[in-house]
């Protein structure tokens, strides 16, 4: 398939936010039936099918404003690691559950600021479905936080694994505030989300008695198409079938 | 046109009938209630080309019953104005849709069924956490002393309770 770069700034826009959903259901995903109880089992995959939800919309209005006839089963299959737009913090594996709760935790906060200002786009669409996302992410945020708190303020050991989780995430948060396509009135510039972001992940980490890691280095690149070498083996498992079978359906 | 042969077997869609329709046809997760209960048929026209165009909302984006809602509510309609009509199914994301909508009869059918209706969504609005101040009557035994065990449950729009006084577990439908 082409690369994207050509594609318009919209479509690129809803491209790099309908990638972050889908990378990040395909990881969660990966946690059904290995969670630490089936209740979050559960809990992982309603969470990925809402990020799916947001990947399809957003991936088929990219499709069309594209307008090249690619549709979100070419945009989700056909495309190679370098033509995903998603950033680096999506793409990292689970980890431990640490990992995966200080991940969700650091991507759910900004997705609901994400969502909460994309309420007043210009573009129909965007508005319309952040409109949902928001419900939805309030409570993916909402399990995060309470599950941060629990392991943060809980024995000695759960306290030492989500303090090494947060550590092992935070260089890869940086990403999600470096600026996407510039268009005032339809898409938000990410940096004016930070401050809210910073306001609502320090409170919980301090009530969790973590502290908040100060990295020394940081992800770049991935809305450039530059990505980690986990990217690969993801796509490798989800694009599979879809390319082993061209045009299946059932 | 009423000279034609073809409009007595075919009249033109009566918009309200087919809406009555669309409403009538039960959702395929949760067959006690309608899809005029739920409130996600937010409209019904017939369009210049003679198409029906339904508007549908999901009650969340990745819901996968959402398609076959659609697939449903073209057969109803089918089944009402004849297998001529071309239906058009339209996703509406905006308004989003509220469990307010959920009518009366929808909430009791709930209960009899065994999930716990949802309570009012105008608490749980953008810009707070998610409040879950009201406490969900036990749809079993009717107690209140009831425990949330998981925000997230079988189906997107539920989530895992548990009532203290009957010890059964039951879902309770998220008031979003």
């Amino acid at each position: 398939m082409s690369g994207v770069r050509t594609l318009p700034p919209l479509a690129a826009y809803a491209l790099a936010l309908g990638d972050d959903a889908l990378i990040l259901a395909q990881r969660l995903g990966e946690w059904v039936a290995h969670a630490p109880q089936i209740e979050e089992d559960v809990a992982l995959a309603n969470i990925a099918l809402d990020l799916l939800g947001q990947a399809r919309t957003l991936l088929s209005y990219a499709g069309a404003v594209e307008g090249a006839g690619r549709d979100e089963d070419d945009l989700a299959y056909l495309r190679d690691d370098r033509d995903f737009r998603n950033v680096q913090l999506v793409e990292i594996p689970n980890g431990d559950f640490a990992i995966t709760m200080a991940r969700l935790l650091a991507f759910s906060a900004y997705q609901y600021e994400l969502y909460t200002a994309l309420l007043g786009s210009g573009d129909d669409t965007l508005a319309g479905l952040a409109g949902k996302a928001v419900k939805e992410v309030a409570y993916h945020r909402d399990h995060a936080t309470q599950w941060v708190l629990r392991l943060g303020d809980g024995t000695e050991l759960s306290h030492a694994r989500m303090q090494a989780g947060l550590d092992q995430v935070w260089p890869y948060t940086e990403e999600l505030f470096d600026p996407t396509s510039q268009l005032p009135g339809v898409a938000v510039d990410p940096a004016t989300l930070r401050p809210a972001w910073d306001s609502y992940v320090t409170s919980v980490l301090s009530q969790a008695t973590l502290h908040k890691p100060e990295p020394r280095w940081r992800s770049r690149g991935g809305r450039d198409g530059l990505h980690t070498e986990y990217l690969g083996h993801l796509l490798a498992e989800m694009q599979h079938l879809h390319r082993s079978h061209p045009g299946a359906t059932w | 046109m009423s000279g034609k042969a073809g409009d007595e077997l075919n009249p033109a869609p009566d918009p309200a009938a087919l809406l009555a329709a669309a409403r009538a046809v039960p959702d395929p997760e949760l067959p006690v209630l309608t899809l005029g209960d739920l409130g996600v048929i937010r409209d019904l026209r017939v369009a210049g080309d003679g198409a029906v165009e339904v508007d549908l909302t999901p009650t969340y984006t990745g819901c996968p019953a959402t398609a076959v809602i659609a697939d449903d509510v073209r057969d109803a309609l089918r089944r009402v104005s004849g297998y001529q009509i071309r239906v058009r199914v339209r996703t509406v994301l905006a308004p989003a849709w509220t469990t307010d909508w959920m009518s009366e009869p929808g909430r009791r059918k709930l209960r009899e069924y065994g999930i716990a209706p949802p309570g009012p969504a105008a608490h749980a609005a953008v810009g707070g956490p998610v409040q879950l101040a009201f406490s969900v009557r036990c749809p079993h035994c009717g107690s209140p002393d009831t425990r949330e065990v998981s925000h997230f449950g079988s189906t997107p729009c539920k989530a895992l309770w548990t009532c203290r006084s009957c010890t059964e577990p039951f879902d309770s439908f998220k008031a979003i």
